[in-house]
């Protein structure tokens, strides 16, 4: 057995002649490694593959001559950029091969930004210098970046635009949940350029829940905020039903009663259980408060709480005192001072008081707490946070309760702990934990939200966009979004507009809501007789419209402040109103305009000027615009609309001069005709009504 | 030396799991056979590339007689890049399979296959189709909602009323390509850009070119081409689960 080994032994290096060969032999093997090692690389292999694949194109020779041997690279310092992508994906910026079904030969699809501008990494992630698929793709070798899912690509849009854009619905989405539910309350997220992302929500004080509820139901509220109202952003704590016990019995205890948030109104409520609803229906509280209805579905908007199970929950004292006047309970509240009168708040408080769910508290009983169990409660509010989200007397709002989560999206994978089964990636990591938090350990204090599947893989999108990158791109390449500016009306005008929280729909200067109308320039816009008539009667019954202008009951000395300082203030530098006269004008002129705003331009597609032929409900009706508009602003929306409104629907169809006074002649002269005063009114409430509705 | 062997074995590697077809699941034994495989609700519908479809996809296993089958094995199958939760499952006391859909990164149609076997062993199956919209189509997506939709879509929901019964000149769903695949593109950004007049229709059609640029005007026309139904030629690539 000894003598082969040997034999072999002899047969190779037996004299040097032999050595020498075989070592050669050996050696020249060992050059040709490199070489070989090139010639079987993954690139060319793709390489070869795509010239196979455009040979027989009737394009090949224009192919041909755009396509590069070797490795390719695209190489922005600037942005810390080194991809050879290309070097694989051949075809990405050949428009030709957009019928290629798969990468990677196919044409990149359409985006708004080139290649060369921004490379591959930028937006996808991945090892951009490596040369093989699984080093370039997937996460070997300890490289900490794989290729993004394509269902997040819209969060490396979010590395630069801070705001809101048209094409990025689940990156908006995502942003919006991350901003109203609640999580910006615990988590700190600062963007790169030092501001901090603000929440939207506005959860309520508890300092003097007493006066508003009773223990009963802030027990049964913590243990599920969503079996009380589903559309509730409260989140599921997982309490156990000691922990709710204590503390309920805290929150009262800590309580204190504040003067003026309970009244008893002296009126009845009405015996017609009809008149109140009808009330909630004129005074538009649809507007922003849903109920869930007999089909179950939540109907009316979602600005304030819903209302499905209101009467389970207040006290009819403290309800009272609410609906007489909300600024009295909280200072700061988004809710209207409507000026209701007593028998008006007793009709309201009655109805909504019926609004009730005996299911919901029937299992709680509680026994009068102890002082052991109020202190447990006290404790327990201060380790779950409570006071991040909510004002609670005596309980200072922590600092960074929550990890800050301003660069998340590049949390190193290295630093996560997965659960088994899960896919070690970051994305999986960030929905896992949006879906289950306390899945990951039980002492977690995170609680358990409702999200459906979309809206995680929205949140996840939103959050990936907060990484590393956003921070070393060059700042001139972040497009900021819309700031909301802390504009306050002055005077006493501007308490007035406070109060009647104008804000909570309205947008002016750059504060407030897109609900309805931006007013900014609205004393360009409407004439002073109509806007007075507006404010005494602004709602008309149109059930298809859910948001509406609500009637607040204002005296004529307050409908005068507003109008006055409406007039005066909210000008546009575009618009003078008094440029243009409203009426005189000459009916070769109005006759012009009539033909075409039926003809050319056929407004009558989206409005209705003459009810009788006219149907399009799209825009505002126009049958009284003149006595609404002026000329002026007429003739500008004419010229160019989205320069008065930007966004607004109507289309800009580039008027010239002549036809625009034509239309502007035309409409002034819809004043209504030989209708009385009293339906005019109406009716021109009406149409700002669907103006109202419309955006 | 061992770096070259490593690289080989690396390259077979690669390659093996490159073509290893994506074995579907062994699922739960199966308690009943069905004839045949319905659709109950989830095909035709849209999301952006990469997502979850908006609603599940539902099928039903019947007999013969058409009667629902509980306890039928329903496989899915469905091209690469699609996610299937989950691929397969029996069907539960009305017949029905749920099974949520994220599609593929590429804008295009994707064919979701479900199928069962029958009694003696068939395959019997259904086909679906599902639409990935890419970032021009998820644009023109909302533009159209934001612009084009009240007039071109006749059903009114409770935030928005439909406008096409106000209108003299009716104009068509942007689905119906018996219309649609009759304008060429350039026809298509000529009507929106300038309005009716430009193909000698109805003015009640507005011209758009100022008040949307040419790169949305361009998503538009992506969006109108990619709901066309039954699908056009310009209506992206059809993927399905053995290539295309
Ligand atoms: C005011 C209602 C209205 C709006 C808004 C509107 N269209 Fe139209 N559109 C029409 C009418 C009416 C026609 C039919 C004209 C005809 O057949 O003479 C039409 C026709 C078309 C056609 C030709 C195919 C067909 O349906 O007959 C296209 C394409 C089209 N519109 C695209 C758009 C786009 C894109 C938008 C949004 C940017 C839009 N439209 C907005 C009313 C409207």
């Amino acid at each position: 057995m000894n003598e082969k080994p040997a034999s072999l032994w002899q047969r190779l290096f037996g004299d040097s002649v032999r050595a020498f060969g075989v070592i050669s032999v050996v050696f020249l093997l060992s050059i040709a490694i490199a070489p070989a090692k090139n010639f079987f690389s993954e690139w060319r292999h793709y390489q070869r593959g795509y010239l196979k694949t455009i040979r027989n194109r009737s394009d090949a020779n224009t192919l041909q001559r755009h396509f590069a041997g070797g490795i390719q690279q695209v190489w922005l310092p600037e942005l810390g950029v080194v991809d050879r992508c290309t070097s694989c994906h051949v075809g990405l910026k050949e428009a030709g091969l957009s019928d290629v079904p798969t990468q990677p030969y196919r044409t990149h699809p359409p985006i708004p930004h080139k290649l060369d501008q921004f490379g591959c990494t930028t937006c996808h992630r991945g090892q951009g210098a490596a040369t093989t698929v699984a080093e370039s793709h997937r996460s070997t070798l300890a490289w900490e970046q794989p290729i993004l899912p394509a269902k997040y690509i819209e969060s490396s849009c979010g590395q630069c635009h801070r705001g809101q854009l048209a094409g990025t619905p689940q990156l908006n989405q995502g942003r919006a949940l991350l901003a109203r539910q609640g999580c910006l309350h615990c988590h700190t997220v600062k963007l790169p350029d030092g501001s901090t992302l603000k929440a939207t929500d506005d959860p309520p004080s508890l300092s003097h829940i007493a006066d508003k509820t009773s223990r009963e139901w802030i027990f049964a509220w913590l243990k599920d905020p969503q079996a009380y109202a589903s559309t509730s952003t409260m989140p599921n704590f997982k309490l156990s039903d000691d922990d709710a016990r204590d503390i309920s019995a805290f929150l009262i205890a800590n309580s204190s009663p504040l003067p003026g948030d309970t009244v008893n109104v002296p009126a009845k409520a009405s015996a017609d259980p009809a008149a109140g609803a009808s009330l909630y229906g004129e005074s538009f509280c649809a507007s922003c408060h849903a109920v869930q209805n007999a089909a179950g579905n939540i109907v009316g908007g979602d600005v304030g709480p819903e209302l499905t199970r209101v009467g389970t929950k207040v006290k009819p004292e403290w309800l009272q005192a609410w609906l007489r006047n909300p600024r009295a309970y909280n200072p700061a509240t988004g809710m209207p001072h409507y000026r209701f009168n007593d028998g008006q708040v007793a009709m309201l408080a009655g109805f909504l008081q019926g609004k009730a769910d005996s299911d919901f508290l029937s299992n709680v009983h509680l026994d009068t707490a102890t002082p052991e169990q109020v202190a447990h409660g006290k404790r327990l509010v201060s380790d779950y946070g409570c006071a991040s989200c909510h004002e609670i007397a005596g309980i200072r709002k922590p600092e960074n309760f929550a990890p800050e989560l301003s660069r998340i999206g590049s949390k190193p994978v290295t630093q996560l702990i997965f659960l088994s089964g899960m896919q070690h990636t970051l994305p999986d990591y960030i929905a896992g934990k949006i879906k289950n938090p306390r899945a990951f350990s039980p002492g977690l204090k995170m609680p358990q939200y409702t999200f459906t599947p979309q809206q995680i893989d929205a949140l996840t999108t939103a959050l990936l966009s907060l990484n590393e990158r956003s921070y070393t791109l060059p700042s001139s390449l972040a497009v900021p979004g819309r700031v909301e500016t802390d504009y306050q009306p002055a005077g006493k005008a501007g308490k007035l507009m406070t109060d009647l929280a104008c804000f909570s729909c309205h947008r002016i200067n750059g504060h407030g809501s897109d609900m309805a109308p931006d007013l900014t320039w609205e004393g360009s816009s409407v004439q002073r007789d109509w806007l007075v008539q507006f404010f005494k009667n602004p709602g008309t019954l149109r059930p298809a419209l859910i948001r509406r202008m609500p009637r607040f009951n204002l005296t004529d000395g307050e409908v005068n402040e507003l109008a006055d300082y409406i007039m005066t203030v909210y000008q546009s530098p575009k618009v003078d109103r008094d440029s243009m006269p409203l009426g005189g004008y000459s009916q070769g002129q109005i006759e012009l305009g009539r033909q075409l705003f039926y003809g050319k331009y056929s407004c009558q597609g989206c409005h209705i000027v003459d009810t009788k032929t006219d149907k399009g409900y799209i825009g505002p009706t126009l049958t009284h615009v003149g006595s609404r508009l002026t000329a002026a602003w007429i003739y500008e929306w004419m010229r160019n609309p989205q320069s008065l409104r930007p966004g607004t629907v109507e289309p800009n169809r580039a008027m010239n001069d002549e036809d625009a006074r034509a239309l502007t002649a035309f409409l002034i002269s819809q004043k209504g005709g030989e209708k009385s005063s009293r339906s005019s009114k109406a009716a021109n409430s009406n149409s700002h009504a669907r103006e109202v509705a419309k955006r | 030396m061992k770096v070259y062997i490593a690289f080989l074995l690396g390259f077979v590697m690669l390659g093996t799991s490159c073509s290893r077809k994506s074995a579907s699941a062994p699922g739960p034994t199966p308690t009943a056979v069905g004839a045949a495989i319905v659709e109950s609700s989830g095909g035709k519908q849209f999301a952006q590339t990469g997502s979850l479809l908006p609603q599940p996809l539902i099928v039903q296993v019947n007999d013969a007689q058409g009667t629902a089958i509980p306890g039928a094995l329903v496989e899915f199958a469905a091209p690469p890049g699609v996610t299937l939760d989950p691929p397969s499952a029996l069907s539960d006391s009305s017949g029905q399979v749920t099974t949520n859909v994220s599609l593929g990164g590429m804008a295009g149609r994707y064919q979701i296959t479900a199928f069962t076997l029958d009694k003696s062993h068939n395959k019997v199956e259904l086909k679906l189709e599902e639409i990935a919209l890419g970032y021009r189509q998820t644009l023109g997506r909302r533009l159209n909602d934001q612009y084009c939709d009240r007039c071109h879509n006749s059903e009114s929901t409770v935030e928005r009323v439909s406008n096409y019964d106000n209108l003299e000149v009716k104009p068509h769903p942007f689905s119906e390509k018996a219309t649609l695949s009759k304008l060429t593109d350039a026809d298509l950004n000529a009507i929106i850009t300038n309005g009716g007049p430009a193909l000698q229709k109805s003015a009640l059609m507005p011209a758009w070119g100022n008040t949307l640029s040419k790169s949305e005007i361009q998503a538009l026309i992506a969006y109108i081409r990619a709901v066309s139904d039954p699908p056009s030629r310009d209506s992206g690539p059809l993927y399905s689960e053995t290539g295309h």
